[in-house]
């Protein structure tokens, strides 16, 4: 019989100490809630929250040829990228699916030789290793330099409209004056070298902070001694779920994955076909100029029951149009939300749909997102 | 975590109170604790006689959905009005206090023999610990 160790974050003492609510994510025991996922949420849309999100994967790609490669793998335009800016984008297979959905930050070039340049991607945890062979396997033909620095980089996010008032005083970087997706290195609570990026996975504002794991345990205590004034939490990763759902950004495994376009899921807006060729651009051209046959949608439930993932979808005349692939209350608007795959012919605003449960069916209504406007 | 002597429980993790040929069903305090915050208690078999391990309902957590399995046969007297959405509609009370306010159904046994096959307290402390 084999046994499954479950991997840790240099947290994970904390969590458990705190009495959070453990489970396995990714091969990590991670905390999904501390005093309860409703509490959790407000927090962070009210307030100021902190996830351990360590578990997430980084790789180094650097060298010559390291936009070249980027740009080969990724769909947006990675040339778009001054130093110190973070862009969303993800990684399609040969076929138009979604290998992944990662972040890729231009990293200055001071460790770099003449003509060189230097990014981070992160990559869902679960992904980890797919991601890296993948990547890999293209760089064959580009020679950039690859490493692996998932295991040694900790992360935390600090979300909530408060997280600047809170942050401010452990660092000389003017947090308000750091834009939205961009990002600097510098000292942060008396720990050098701390990528500090305005991004988060929350719509509620805050920043996201890469640290040696070595130094994890000591910022998280910074940032929650900072904070105790102002009541800041712990948050774990069910509100992390229901706050990024109620801004429809979409989750690897639920509502993207390697059989869905970029263009269906209501990402055409980092698929960049003109800059390029890249994996499947081809793909997403034809799907542009002709048409998809299924798109992701948002929609309301007027019924009291929750939608999840894997729930069929119908019309109003029974027939099969499409399938759940997220679904939760949400804490914010107290009503049941989700995002799902119809036909196409059923995706404009106002669509009446029908989600299945069981014996049951309820209506639905498409909405445009966000569901909840911070 | 707390499981009351005097109450039947089931490996689905509910518990029975029985009173002569009636009993009250909730879900245990183990049960509340890994669904998180309950939002919605569906139950639409009132009136309805249904046999041992049937549906009679559903749980809506923000995180998940359960259904609600008969522990034993028995017709389904009455629907907690605290937590009927036309009424109380306060699911939250589960959470609170599973054993009591919480719970759930109240049946009507159809088969008492049945009882013999649910476990005391001590027993289901082993099977959740």
């Amino acid at each position: 019989m084999s046994v499954t160790t479950l991997k840790e974050t240099a947290l994970t003492p904390k969590h458990i100490a705190l009495g959070a609510k453990m489970a396995s994510f990714a091969g990590y025991n991670m905390p999904i809630s501390y005093k309860g996922i409703k509490d959790e949420h407000a927090c962070v849309r009210t307030n100021v929250g902190v996830f351990d999100v360590s578990h997430m994967g980084e790789f180094i790609v650097k060298g010559k040829n390291a936009a070249a490669l980027i740009q080969q793998v990724t769909s947006n335009n990675v040339n778009k990228l001054n130093i110190g800016d973070a862009q969303y984008s993800c990684l399609p297979n040969h076929d138009g699916g979604i290998v992944d959905d990662l972040l890729v930050y231009r990293l200055a070039e001071d460790n770099c030789a003449e003509g060189e340049q230097a990014f981070m991607l992160v990559v869902n945890a679960s992904n980890i290793e797919k991601d890296w062979n993948w990547i890999k396997q293209h760089n064959e033909a580009y020679d950039a330099t690859m490493i692996n620095i998932s295991d040694q980089t900790g992360l935390l996010a600090i979300q909530g409209p408060n997280t600047t008032a809170v942050l401010q005083s452990l660092t000389d970087v003017d947090l308000a004056g750091l834009k939205y997706y961009t990002f600097t290195k510098g000292t942060f609570a008396g720990i050098e070298n701390v990528l500090i990026s305005a991004t988060g996975y929350t719509g509620s504002g805050g920043f996201e902070l890469y640290v040696d794991n070595t130094k994890l345990a000591q910022l998280w205590d910074a940032i929650f001694e900072a904070g105790k004034s102002a009541d800041i939490q712990p948050i774990g990763l069910g509100a992390r779920d229901t706050l990024r759902l109620e801004m429809g950004y979409c989750l690897y495994g639920n509502d993207i994955n390697d059989t869905t376009s970029p263009i269906e899921a209501g990402l055409g807006w980092i698929t960049k076909t003109k800059k390029g060729d890249f994996n499947s651009c081809e793909i997403f051209k034809a799907q542009r100029a002709e048409g998809i046959t299924k798109k992701l949608v948002a929609f309301k439930l007027d019924g009291r029951r929750v939608p999840r993932h894997g729930y069929t979808i119908e019309d109003t005349n029974g027939n099969v149009i499409g399938k759940v692939t997220s679904g939760t209350q949400s804490p914010s608007l107290d009503i049941p939300i989700g995002l799902g795959y119809v036909n196409k012919l059923f995706s404009s605003e106002n669509t009446v749909l029908m989600i299945v449960f069981g014996k049951k069916k309820l209506a639905a209504k498409v909405v445009k997102l966000p569901f909840y406007k911070v | 975590m707390e499981f009351p002597a005097g109450l039947k429980y089931t490996k689905e993790h509910e518990w029975l109170k029985i009173d002569g040929n009636t009993a009250y069903i909730g879900i245990t305090d183990f049960a509340q604790s890994e669904l998180g915050e309950l939002v919605y208690i569906e139950v639409e078999t009132v009136g309805e006689t249904l046999e041992k391990e049937a549906v009679f309902g559903t749980v809506e957590a923000v995180k998940t959905t359960s259904e609600l399995f008969m522990p034993v046969s028995g017709k389904i007297l009455e629907f907690n009005p605290e937590l009927n959405e036309a009424e109380g509609d306060n699911p939250a009370i589960i959470n609170e206090d599973p054993y009591d306010k919480g719970w759930i159904v109240k049946i009507e046994l159809t088969n008492l023999e049945e009882l013999n096959d649910l476990m005391d307290a001590e027993a289901y402390t082993k099977l959740v610990s």
